[in-house]
């Protein structure tokens, strides 16, 4: 896990490209809709969920793909460790270099919008909550396209259905704010889906990986 | 993981019955397939054409949605087979990884594309029936909006299993995208219906009417049950295609290639 | 039967096109899973036999 950290790190433009995509994509939305403060603050929970959203996907598809170039990914399989807890490790990394910052990004993008003050801790809440989920789910797929020439049109086709879900309950959660009302069922939903993807995503990755390496 | 290679090492040792092991055996399944053919394929015809008729001709008009309701019995054929036919591929899917069975790989394999037409279909006649009943063509509706998800998890395992050049791990690969999915749809399901409610408070569907009667409900239960025979029809056909080919080194598809009767 | 003329029939009292349409899109549908399968079957038959007579008569060949 700290290799990966330190690996990451390294590789600093890996995990910066997220951040400015995200910062892009949120940006292009008052050029192409409206610069109007109003209309914006209404539509910014959607804006910087679906960015977040797809700017985790971004760099999904490289996940495993250093490893399983250079064949430690096929050691780590027939390692006497345990794949789903390497796996874990591997995301929980994969995540705080993307949405964690993308977390701490959201509330000057909301300024950006004009998001009413108020709602700015549940939206930071909602992406702490969501975005771990994302990585996981997201993990499955760049499993399954891990040895593709083009897995990463492919990963997105098959991993964006499966976000919706989470899309819903944390743009939601920001939207119930804005309006006044309490987010903590949206917030709770969103906890109950990382509850469920924390265990069983890595399980269904690790059976992914093998497929993709052993076929 | 190393759970469920355990629990598969479980289920391996304990005895199934006869019959799923012959199911297993790709000569078995097509000589039973064949039988079944014809039965299929003309109790589809027969169903159908008399529930077509029937949907047409003779079923009352809807007193609120006049003659565009007979358009539900395409619609809700339609949208029960792509369902079912989701929950099949990964049940095949899922039997093929436990027990490496071949005809469940088929199965899961030839489900897909037809899974995906009849979603199609249901999405397609939903739009037009929105159009006389809610004034356009698309209403972000949550039966209509599960159903295109639906669809789109279609796409990604036909797209997985054409990406992936090996057969078995194709069916492999897409048989755990099919099982992810099937978890994720009750949840995209209520997902979508508690988002629905929160944005359309009153929408009536397709499927709420309180008292069908009889001369409309009987025609609707003969176009689900003729869609159903067909769709059976067509997976049996696509899948036996798919074992001839699969198969063609063994001596018995040999000998039925040599037999120049077969077409 | 519910309508009283052909006309009747094909107008829909007024949601003729919608109908029609959707019964038209079903049919295509309907047909693609018919025809589709049949096809496939008949070039894979034809291409499996014409494989297998060539391997035959490699083998007597040799």
């Amino acid at each position: 896990m700290y290799r990966e950290l330190r690996l990451a790190a390294r590789r600093i433009f890996d995990w910066l490209n997220p951040l400015v995509f995200f910062l892009l994509v949120v940006c292009l939305f008052p050029l192409a809709v409206s610069p109007e403060p109003a209309l914006l603050g209404k539509i910014a929970p959607g804006i910087v969920w679906v960015a977040a959203l797809l700017a985790t996907l971004l760099g999904m598809d490289g996940l495993f793909r250093s490893d399983f170039e250079d064949g430690s990914l096929e050691q780590i399989i027939v390692g006497s460790q345990p794949i789903a807890l390497l796996i874990s490790a591997k995301v929980l990394s994969y995540w705080l270099l993307t949405g964690l910052p993308l977390t701490l990004l959201a509330p000057l993008l909301a300024l950006m919008l004009s998001l009413p003050v108020g709602s700015y801790e549940v939206l930071c809440l909602s992406l702490l909550i969501g975005t771990p989920s994302l990585c996981l789910i997201g993990a499955i797929g760049a499993a399954l396209v891990v040895g593709l020439r083009r897995g990463g049109v492919l990963l997105v086709l098959l991993v964006l259905p499966l976000y919706i879900p989470i899309l819903i309950f944390g743009s939601g959660a920001v939207t119930a704010s804005l309006q006044g009302m309490e987010a903590t069922g949206q917030l709770a939903i969103l906890g109950a889906f990382l509850a469920l993807a924390l265990p069983l995503a890595p399980i269904a990755t690790a059976a992914a990986l093998r497929i993709s390496i052993n076929g | 993981m190393v759970k469920v290679v355990a629990n598969a090492k479980a289920l391996k040792k304990q005895k199934m019955p006869q019959w799923f092991y012959q199911l297993g055996s790709p000569r078995w399944f097509y000589e039973l397939s064949g039988k079944w053919l014809p039965w299929l394929g003309g109790s589809a015809a027969l169903l159908l054409t008399i529930g077509l008729v029937w949907a047409l001709l003779f079923a009352p008009a809807d007193y609120q949605q006049g003659n565009s309701f007979r358009i539900i019995y395409l619609h809700v054929p339609s949208a029960f087979l792509a369902q079912s036919v989701y929950l099949l591929m990964a049940i095949a899917g899922a039997i093929g990884l436990i027990w490496k069975m071949k005809v469940a790989e088929v199965v899961a394999k030839c489900a897909a594309p037809i899974g995906a037409s009849y979603a199609f279909l249901a999405l397609v006649t939903g739009a037009i029936w929105g159009k006389p009943t809610w004034g356009a063509w698309w209403v972000w509706d949550a039966r209509l909006t599960s159903m295109l998800i639906l669809l789109f998890l279609y796409l990604g395992v036909i797209a997985l299993n054409s990406a992936i050049g090996d057969r078995q791990m194709a069916a492999k690969a897409s048989a755990i995208l099919a099982i992810v999915g099937v978890i994720n749809l009750p949840i995209i399901k209520y997902s979508v219906d508690w988002w629905n409610t929160l944005h359309q408070p009153a929408s009536f569907t397709l499927t709420e009417k309180p008292a069908m009667p009889a001369e409309m409900w009987v025609p609707l239960l003969l176009m689900v049950l003729g869609f159903y025979a067909l769709f059976t029809w067509t997976l049996l056909t696509r899948c036996r295609t798919e074992i001839l080919e699969r198969e063609r080194r063994a001596g018995w598809v040999c000998d039925l290639l040599s037999n120049s009767q077969i077409k | 039967m519910y309508f009283s003329s052909f006309s009747d029939f094909i107008h829909m009292g007024g949601h003729g096109l919608y109908v029609w349409s959707s019964y038209g899109i079903a049919m295509l549908v309907v047909l693609w899973n018919v025809v589709i399968p049949l096809l496939k079957r008949g070039t894979v038959l034809a291409s499996l036999r014409q494989r297998l007579i060539r391997e035959r008569s490699h083998e007597s060949q040799a």
